[in-house]
């Protein structure tokens, strides 16, 4: 993607220099509306100047709530939001000095293009002239020149979104929040628009806290991902470290497939047993929050998993089980056999090459994992 | 083209047709009942005669009311203009129903505005019936009320008394349109205002007041045509020396039998047609603008 930005990277679409934008903390939040659990239950969480945030997680799990709060469309229950220190948990939002982007656009109809991303500028009583000079340039960062006089019913939903973000940033805010931004375009176009956002936010510089449902948006596009479930935050790490370690059973279903097997309450320091299986168990894949009791699961990724035909092909040290192939699925690159493992039958993956046409349905086969390649997170 | 809105051309050679076939085959391939039309014509007569027969009868040359109108003259149009009596009761309906107009206007749109954030509670619902009650009550009870409650606070006969009367009478027609205004209003609007940096205030001013101008528009000018036209109220407290024009229409008429009434009314007919014409005019024009209420409605359900 070519852009021609005319300014030099260290400053904004004003031309002032934009420094990270702002470092928000989350200090044990809560907003409870008074149904069965909390919205937002103490949440705790920082986000650093210039960083990459995204909420993701089900719906209903908190995320726009959390983002409301930070915005200040909603009052806290309690718990305490800084802006780079600055306590602004009662400061109304239209004094926090925040950018937000919505699902539906929320436009104003009744304006043009350039009227709506001059808006922010206007109620900060800026300057015609410079008004007009940012307007301009934020119009070709997000690469809509020449549409400044139509009115937003005249754009396609992707253009839209485009103004939107433009009049989120033009007047340089301390962070930009975007509550699922892309939900309301197809597919293709949410691709465009993810790279845009990226690529906006490396030449702004600015804190940036993205809400989605969509776990592959939520990889592509983040610095560090906070998972929410039930209006807390299950998880803070990057898009490899959520992956790839995951601590409990939600993470490593939420994010990617995996083969899960429920090992119950037994001791994960050593061998592990599942049905009449007893696999070996390397202790760096022991999640921090399974080595203190409680129920364990054992979760392995598709692509960790071979396909042998029986257990002398196993190679020595690996964890293997019985399966039948149930389904196989071309994916283009590569095949998935969707396996009924053990005697229960449960649900596994398993990733083959494109070319390997071996298996048939109702095959019995042995899948394997090395241990190190499997990880075991609470339940 | 032509044969597939005018199906009936391709029938083999009907002789010749009979003037009713042919005057069915101009008309298009999905034609209004011819019944429809004749009783639709009926009901626009019926609705209009009566309010357009006082002009010809404002032309008459007689002292009386005779119909129809004998001969063609302008005095009662002269006589509207030099008498002081209907010049100043012209005057006065005018500054009541301005005041009340704007009084009602911004009280209703206050309320609808109020309303609206409270909607969806029990006592929102309770609210709005209430303040519909002026819609509801026979004027005679309310005139009644008013004159009583009058006579004690000396407001009888007074400017005030008029403006405050009919800015009650006239308040529930700007709630009822304003409400409906907002019905179609995307409250997300008001997040993306205060997250720009505008205040409630500014908000209101620049977001929430053009997006529902129309319905406050509308509701205006009902108000305005409710004061301007309201007789039972203006009976009860009118005064010799403060009289609204539709008082002095009817004592033109019971009192002084004088025709000059027809004269003053096919004036207020022309006034006001000419208003809402022109109102239908601008409307139109808006209609086929980008960011009109028509596109605006199509928005927000697209990206709802
Ligand atoms: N204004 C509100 N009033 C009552 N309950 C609400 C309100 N907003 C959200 N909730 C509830 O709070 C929970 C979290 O909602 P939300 O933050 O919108 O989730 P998400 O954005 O992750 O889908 C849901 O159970 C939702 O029903
Ligand atoms: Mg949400």
């Amino acid at each position: 993607m070519t852009i021609g930005i005319s300014r030099s990277s260290s400053t904004g679409p004003a031309g002032e220099p934009t420094g990270k934008g702002a470092q928000i903390r989350l200090e044990s939040i809560t907003k409870d509306f008074g149904l069965a659990h909390p919205a937002v239950d103490n949440v705790t969480l920082t986000i650093e100047p210039g960083e990459f945030m995204t909420f993701l997680g089900p719906s209903g799990s908190g995320k726009t709530t959390t983002l409301n709060l930070i915005a200040g469309f909603e009052s806290l229950t309690s718990g305490t939001i800084r802006l780079d220190s600055q306590d602004v948990s009662t400061l109304p939002a239209h004094k926090r000095n925040l950018g937000m982007v919505f699902q539906n656009y929320a436009l104003f109809p009744h304006m043009t293009v350039a009227g709506n991303i001059a808006y922010p500028l206007r109620e900060r009583r800026v300057p015609k002239p410079e008004i007009e000079r940012r307007v301009a340039e934020v119009l070709e960062l997000v690469q809509l020149q020449g549409r400044d006089k139509h009115y937003p019913s005249q754009l396609s939903g992707g253009q839209q979104q485009r103004v939107a973000l433009a009049r989120a940033i033009v007047f340089n805010p301390r962070a930009l929040l975007l509550d699922e931004p892309l939900g309301a375009l197809d597919r293709n176009l949410r691709a465009a628009l993810q790279l845009e956002i990226r690529r906006i936010h490396r030449e702004v510089g600015t804190t940036l806290v993205f809400v989605t449902h969509d776990q592959e948006e939520a990889m592509n596009l983040s610095d560090r991902i906070a998972l929410f479930h039930d209006g807390r935050i299950e998880q803070v790490g990057s898009p490899e470290n959520l992956y790839a370690e995951p601590e409990t059973l939600f993470t490593a279903r939420f994010l990617g497939d995996s083969t899960v097997f429920a090992l119950g309450d037994q001791p994960v320091t050593g061998p592990v047993t599942w049905e009449d299986e007893r696999w070996a168990v390397d202790s760096g894949t022991v999640a921090q929050r399974a080595r203190s009791g409680g129920p364990t699961a054992l979760v392995v990724r598709p692509e960790s998993v071979g396909i042998v035909r029986d257990r002398a092909q196993v190679p020595s040290g690996a964890n293997s089980v019985r399966a039948r192939v149930r389904d196989i699925e071309y994916m283009g690159a590569y095949r998935t056999l969707l396996l009924a493992v053990g005697q229960e039958g449960i649900t596994g993956r398993a990733r083959i090459p494109a070319a390997d046409k071996n298996y048939a349905l109702g095959d019995e086969v042995v899948a394997w994992w090395h241990p190190d390649a499997q990880r075991i997170v609470a339940a | 083209m032509t044969t597939l809105v005018e199906p009936s051309i391709e029938v083999p050679a009907p002789a010749k047709p009979s003037l009713l076939a042919r005057w069915r085959n101009r008309r298009s391939a999905d034609p209004t009942p011819v019944w429809l039309t004749v009783v639709g014509t009926f009901v626009a007569l019926y609705l209009v005669l009566p309010t357009l027969i006082v002009i010809p009868m404002s032309f008459s040359e007689a002292t009386t009311f005779v119909f129809p109108p004998r001969g063609h003259s302008l005095w009662l149009y002269r006589n509207f203009f030099t008498n002081d009596r209907w010049l100043d009761s012209l005057r006065n309906s005018f500054i009541v129903a301005a005041c009340a107009a704007s009084i009602a206007t911004i009280v209703g749109t206050s309320a609808a505005l109020g309303l609206h954030q409270l909607r969806g509670r029990r006592s929102a619902r309770f609210m709005q019936s209430a303040l519909m009650f002026p819609i509801l009550v026979p004027s005679i009870v309310i005139a009644t009320a008013v004159y009583i409650s009058f006579l004690r606070w000396h407001l009888v006969g007074t400017l005030a008394g008029y403006v405050l009367a009919h800015a009650a009478l006239a308040t529930p027609f700007v709630l009822a349109t304003v409400t409906s205004a907002l019905g179609t209003f995307d409250p997300t609007y008001l997040r993306a205002s205060a997250s720009l940096g505008a205040s409630p205030w500014r908000s209101f001013l620049t977001v929430t007041l053009p997006l529902i101008s129309r319905g406050v528009a509308t509701g205006a000018v009902l108000a305005f045509v409710t004061s301007f036209d309201e007789v039972v109220i203006a009976l009860f407290i009118r005064s010799p020396r403060f009289q609204t024009l539709p008082v002095q229409m009817y004592n033109s008429v019971v009192v002084e039998i004088d025709p000059t009434i027809a004269a003053s009314s096919s004036l207020i007919v022309v006034t006001v047609s000419l208003i809402f014409l022109v109102a239908l005019l601008v409307n139109s024009r808006r209609t086929s603008r980008p960011g009109s209420a028509n596109n605006r409605r199509s928005v927000v359900r697209r990206t709802r």
